[in-house]
């Protein structure tokens, strides 16, 4: 296992050569587009519905620096398979604002950025900071980032329970033009939590013949750090006539053992002038931490004890479907264009060893846990 | 930094060759090579070729619909060729795409006066080496380049204005 | 360890020097299929950003999820 901090130094070693090699001339990369977002989202499965808006502004100065800024808030009403196991069901609200900017100097573009997420129990603020580079005739591109989070985790109905965790992000992505109709990217992403890492609701299970269920609940206990590394590549590819297809595949492995693939595959659609249609299937199946169990033998099994079903050995069958119009296409005052979208995604979760006890049965034997999850999502994009 | 003692100097020595390096490669200035001649359809009809267009100052300006930066600088060329016009100045709009389809679309939303010559398979924009979009190059009265533009970014038509200017006088 | 780093470091530099001079295989003027938004990493930032967050909070595994580069390569 590659440590997170060995890494961040061989990362930032690369960044005052990227910086400096490169001096700014006539050639220069472009910025993103201005544009505004308006969107509703919604997650409806397993016993929860969340949904909320989620908006943003982006907008260029000067032809050099870009500023977005976006409002986004989840309004949870959750009545899970593990609220309903040890708790009652419960609404709360997350509100989260972020802001952006980017500066764009020859081929280099620096990227800062900062999030606040607020929600009764948890309070999350990370940084950002990112370089990204055009090399080889703009066929080539690199980006460096590094994201810094703080958060406090509470509990409620005890005000003194504010522990912390920090986490720190270390990126290395590589975009690539192969062809005239082929572009592949590839990512490494190395991420370290350090602190608080578990739910102060969640609880573990373990056999107890003296109770009437045959089993007592007892609070998880997770390791004090956790460092993962993520690797991914990916690829679109243009056919002959106007559509794409894409695909992508990620590794993922961490310190608490968890290992993970996913899968993707798209087609993009676009039809007459107006109309853009998206299809894609995504697999994911990973396998359980080495201290996740959906029942413990007995008390304090072993140091560190879990029954988070997203620790757990587990598989998911996504199909994702996009429709999108492009209701405006001429100039409207100060807007450009505009199109309006809709977004559904069916997510299977089927859990090989997390028991769903609420269906009832004898301890260890309850019928294995799975759900279904609808997605929505409808927004209006403008472009000015 | 976080580095150790000893490697601190590997670290730097590598950064200064790099940066010595880096330094040695800086390119060129641009020299006054004749414009080399070609012929193309114009999108008006028939055909046009840049040595009929000897004894005016000519900017050939390399653009596609496509490109965000040509379509912004389009309607400033427009001003920039009815201005000079009369003062034997003459500005040649080459459309490089395959297929004018998007181009001609373009076109009927934001017409410009200045003849539009199609380059669908990019011989003139290999032949001038094109190496960014949108590239403008300026020839003089003689024939000979004498000003290569990569890119376009707001404010660069006041660098080519002083640059016709001086051209459109010999 | 040391050496390693010094010889990347001096790669890194060489490469800069000869991508100065590298012919793009793709060039400038080529890349219409390539600055068409459907051939975007990032066509809607928002709903990316959006499934991201419902991914990794039901999912294990988390990050290595972006991508910047192709599009128009104008300027």
């Amino acid at each position: 296992m590659v440590r997170a901090g060995s890494i961040a130094r061989r990362l930032l070693a690369l960044v005052p050569l990227l910086a400096a090699l490169w001096p700014a001339g006539a050639h220069a990369t472009v910025l993103p587009e201005d544009r505004a977002d308006i969107l509703w989202h919604r997650y409806s499965g397993g016993g929860v519905t969340i949904q909320g808006p989620s908006i943003l502004v982006r907008k260029g100065f000067a032809e050099r620096v870009s500023v977005e800024v976006n409002w986004y808030e989840d309004m949870v009403s959750s009545a899970s398979v593990d609220v309903m196991t040890t708790a009652s069901p419960y609404k709360e609200t997350r509100k989260q604002w972020s802001v952006g900017a980017d500066y764009v100097r020859g081929k280099t573009t620096y990227s800062l950025g900062y999030t606040n997420s607020d929600e009764p129990d948890y309070t999350a603020d990370t940084a950002y900071a990112s370089i990204s580079q055009d090399l080889f005739g703009d066929l080539t591109t690199i980006t460096l980032g590094y994201q810094r989070g703080w958060n406090v985790v509470g509990k409620r109905g005890d005000p003194t329970f504010a522990p912390r965790t920090d986490t720190r992000n270390y990126s290395l992505g590589l975009s690539q033009i192969i062809t005239k109709n082929l572009i592949i990217g590839a990512s490494y992403e190395a991420i370290t939590d350090e602190g608080f890492l578990n739910n102060p609701y969640r609880s573990v299970r373990y056999v107890d013949p003296t109770s009437g269920t045959g089993f007592s609940f007892q609070a998880e206990v997770y390791p004090r750090t956790h460092t993962s590394n993520a690797a991914a590549i990916r690829a679109r590819y243009h056919l002959p006539f106007r559509a794409a297809v894409y695909g992508e595949y990620r590794f993922f492995t961490d310190t608490w053992k968890v290992h993970a693939h996913t899968a993707q595959i798209g087609y993009t659609y676009p039809w007459k002038d107006d109309w853009l249609f998206d299809v894609n299937y995504r697999f994911y199946k990973q396998t359980q931490a080495d201290f996740y169990s959906d029942l413990f033998p007995r008390a304090d099994f072993a140091n560190f004890l879990a029954r988070d079903k997203e620790l757990s050995t587990f598989h998911s069958n996504a199909i994702g479907m996009e429709a999108s119009y492009l209701f405006l296409k001429k100039d409207w005052h100060f807007i450009k264009k505009g199109s309006v979208n809709l977004h559904w995604d069916i997510m299977k979760f089927d859990y090989d060893n997390f028991r769903n006890i609420p269906a009832g049965g004898p301890p260890g034997e309850e019928p294995l846990y799975s759900f279904t999850a609808n997605v929505t999502q409808l927004y209006f994009s403008f472009w000015f | 930094m976080l580095l150790k003692n000893g490697s601190r100097t590997s670290w730097l020595r590598g950064l200064v060759a790099g940066l010595l390096l880096a330094a040695a490669a800086i390119a060129g200035g641009s020299a006054s090579k004749p414009a080399p001649n070609f012929t193309l359809a114009n999108r008006a009809g028939g055909q046009m070729s840049l040595a009929k267009l000897k004894g005016q100052v000519v900017m050939i300006n390399f653009w596609a619909s496509w490109c965000g930066p040509c379509r912004q600088e389009m309607p400033l060329l427009d001003q920039m060729y009815k201005k000079y016009k009369p003062l034997g100045f003459t500005l040649v709009g080459v459309n490089v795409e395959p297929d004018s389809t998007d181009a001609e679309g373009y076109l009927r939303k934001t017409p410009v006066t200045y003849p539009i010559l199609l380059d669908k398979e990019n011989k003139v924009s290999s032949l001038y080496e094109v190496s960014a979009m949108p590239s403008s190059v300026i020839v003089d009265r003689k024939g000979r380049v004498r000003y290569v533009h990569h890119g376009y970014k707001p404010g660069d038509e006041n660098e080519f204005l002083n640059q016709i200017r001086t051209l459109v006088k010999e | 360890m040391r050496s390693l780093r010094a010889l990347l470091l001096l790669a890194l530099a060489a490469g800069s020097v000869a991508c100065s001079h590298v012919e793009p295989w793709v060039k400038p003027y080529e890349r219409d299929r390539l600055a068409d938004p459907i051939m975007s990493w990032g066509r809607d930032p928002v709903s990316i950003a959006y499934l991201s967050h419902v991914r990794d909070a039901r999912e294990g595994a988390r990050g290595a999820s972006g991508a910047a580069g192709g599009g128009c390569g104008c300027n």
